[in-house]
């Protein structure tokens, strides 16, 4: 455990140090400010920024984190010199790397709701931006460091990545699309449901959009959305998948360092 | 002495005709002998005037055959005890004022109200409070009638079992000004009636429609506030209805519309607010309309347009921060949308005449996605919809081409 510590607090001086995580932090600050300054409801604001949340935070965590293991590489390999085992060393990189990058997330976000935008009815939407955000960057620095882990090559790795963001963010969307509109002449309301749970850069946004009431606008199949996501089954539901696809990532990217022939 | 004799006689018939004309006044008291309603209806003449004073009558169905005018002083109650119609007017020239009417009762054959006009002229309800009527004025046949500064407030749970604030039927040259109507099934109704004006009411929390209006032709309704009704106001099948200053706000449903019009021809709808409705207006078989200067603000859809409207005009108004601006069902258009501010606009504005320089196409492909198939609305906000809708921008070929305003705002008019 101490060793793990001892690895984390390494990373994260190492994280402060480089430029990148100032960077996403005054990003996400300036971002949340201007929003929250320019728009006079908190709800049309959070609103913007979950668009943004759910392009930007699952690309950069996803190419960050390939770029960071590819970067450590010769640090990896310096300290796997030394009697420890690769389980904390792993765990050490991963929380190293992705809780920088969700702290600098939710510091700027919430700096900038608390500064210019900040009214007790609007705590809630930005306590779900916040939680999604929080957990997209999970999901995607574990999906990131399985990629780095498994590709040796860092072009085929980074490319991979990037392949996989393009994947979740905007081609399964279209394969929805597609599903929706071949099938529409059956009940496929609960297969849309169930298939849109799996993404989760989907499950985010559909969260994020119930919770604004645009479910109106989808008569039946609002309803049906709104039913699910109401109960404390369908956020649980939600909440495991999202678990889910953190960790089954996670675990595959350990097994894969732990054999790995650095 | 004779000319004493004829004089004083002439003094006297004189003073007779002046007693006919100077109404006489007609006390209800619990405590006195005129002690309920119906007993100062039969002793009144016509054009007296009888005063109701606080207390709680139930006297089940009170008809009117006389002129009268009603007045209550300190709020009587007046208790239809869930099973009578209160008030039945048949004669004209019969004014209410100042009476609280309660449970008038439920009759799906009868449709008892609290207060019905039937067959009259110049009838007036003002500064009345209407507490869990089934109907509660009910105009039926009858010209020249107000209803002013009413309050009406129902209890209905479902819309089959709960009748309408104001009904108007077949009436015409009437006035509905300034009333405040709850949890009806229909805030105000009309139908088959002609010129008539409605303005400055409240309709909130109503089981169907804020307004309900149908075959009324040459009505004005304005400044009137619709909130929260469960399917907000419903216009159809009339004619040159002017709709002006009108307020349409939280109408939010699965079925909800801000404004229906259906079957409208020659209207005109001016200078309306629509705030926050699933549907800010739904159009269908309309034409020859203008819809000028309204303000479409955070609605769900501004305006569905459906393609068997023509030759409206749709123009100066404000499309503000709604998720669609505009869809229609077809790739045929026949209105014309001209300098309209849309705030999804990003064309730009070289010459600096405050009209942007590339035409803007108000129908997105995903609106008729959407619309086309509902469960496709859960890809709301997905870059990838963004990405197609940028895509069929440059190159339509499912929104209708002629469908755009060639002369979008650069600002938002005020």
């Amino acid at each position: 455990m101490g060793l793990i510590f001892k690895i984390i607090k390494f990373e994260f001086s190492n994280a402060l140090r480089s430029k990148w995580v100032i960077f996403y932090f005054s990003f996400f600050l300036i971002l949340s400010f201007l929003m929250f300054n320019f728009e006079d409801e908190t709800g049309k604001a959070v609103l913007s920024l979950m668009n943004i949340v759910l392009i930007v935070i699952p690309l950069v965590s996803i190419i960050f984190g390939t770029m960071y293991v590819y970067n450590s590489n010769d640090y990896i390999q310096m300290v796997l010199c030394q009697p420890l085992d690769r389980r904390s060393l792993y765990f050490g990189l991963y929380l190293g790397n992705a809780v920088p990058l969700a702290l600098s997330f939710v510091a700027g976000i919430f700096i900038g709701f608390v500064f210019t935008g900040a009214d007790t009815a609007g705590i809630t939407p930005v306590l779900i931006l916040t939680i999604n955000g929080f957990a997209l960057t999970l999901i995607f620095t574990s999906i990131a460091f399985l990629t780095a882990i498994k590709f040796s090559d860092k072009a085929r790795g980074l490319g991979a990545a990037i392949l996989i963001w393009l994947m979740l963010a905007v081609i399964y969307d279209g394969l929805i699309l597609f599903v929706t509109y071949f099938f529409r002449d059956y009940p496929i309301e609960n297969i849309i449901l169930g298939i849109s749970l799996i993404n989760p850069i989907d499950l985010a946004r559909i969260f994020f959009i119930l919770d604004f009431n645009i479910s109106a606008l989808m008569g039946y199949t609002g309803a049906l959305f709104n039913k699910f996501f109401g109960t404390s089954l369908g956020v649980l539901v939600s909440a495991g998948l999202m678990i889910l696809w953190f960790i089954i990532p996670f675990l595959l990217g350990l097994r894969s360092f732990n054999k790995k022939d650095f | 002495m004779k000319i004493y004799f004829s004089i004083s006689c002439i003094f006297f018939f004189l003073l007779a005709i002046q007693i006919k004309i100077y109404a006489d006044k007609i006390i209800v008291d619990k405590n006195t002998a005129v002690n309920s309603v119906s007993k100062a209806i039969e002793i009144a003449k016509p054009y007296d005037e009888i005063i109701i004073k606080s207390g709680n009558y139930k006297e089940g169905n009170i008809i009117i055959t006389k002129p009268l005018r009603f007045i209550g002083e300190d709020s009587p109650v007046i208790d239809g005890e869930n099973q009578y119609e209160i008030f039945t007017v048949h004669a004209d020239d019969v004014s209410i004022s100042g009476i609280i009417f309660k449970n008038a009762g439920v009759s799906y054959l009868k449709e008892n109200a609290a207060v019905r006009f039937e067959n009259t002229k110049n009838g007036i309800v003002s500064n009345c409070r209407f507490f869990g009527n089934f109907f509660g004025v009910y105009l039926a046949k009858s010209r020249n009638c107000k209803v002013i500064n009413n309050y009406f407030e129902a209890y209905g749970k479902k819309e089959t079992s709960s009748g309408n604030g104001i009904h108007l039927w077949y009436c015409r040259e009437s006035e509905i000004t300034g009333n405040k109507i709850k949890g009806h099934r229909d805030g105000i109704y009309l139908e088959f009636v002609t010129q008539t004006t409605i303005s400055k009411n409240y309709g909130v929390n109503n089981l169907r429609y804020g307004l309900h209006f149908m075959f009324s032709d040459s009505c004005r309704y304005y400044t009137n506030h619709f909130e929260k009704n469960s399917a907000g106001v419903a216009v159809m099948y009339s004619r040159y209805v002017d709709m002006e200053g009108n307020m349409f706000s939280n109408n939010w449903g699965p079925a909800s519309y801000g404004l229906l019009l259906k079957d409208i021809s020659r209207s005109k709808i001016l200078k309306n607010y629509f705030i926050e409705n699933t549907t800010g207006i739904f159009i269908e078989g309309c034409d020859g309309s203008e819809f000028l200067n309204n303000q479409f603000e955070k609605n769900g859809w501004a305006i569905k347009l459906m393609a068997n409207s023509m030759e409206n005009i749709f123009s100066s108004n404000n499309f503000i921060a709604n998720t669609f601006d505009l869809s229609t069902n077809s790739r045929q258009n026949f209105n014309k949308f001209n300098a309209n501010y849309w705030s999804k606009y990003d064309g730009y504005d070289l010459d600096k005449d405050g009209i942007g320089d590339v035409p803007y196409r108000p129908v997105k492909l995903y609106s008729i996605m959407a619309q086309q198939n509902e469960p496709s609305l859960i890809l709301l906000n997905s870059l990838f919809i963004d990405l197609l809708n940028i895509a069929e921008s440059v190159f339509p070929s499912l929104t209708p081409e002629t469908l755009i305003d060639q002369s979008p705002l650069m600002r938002k008019l005020n």
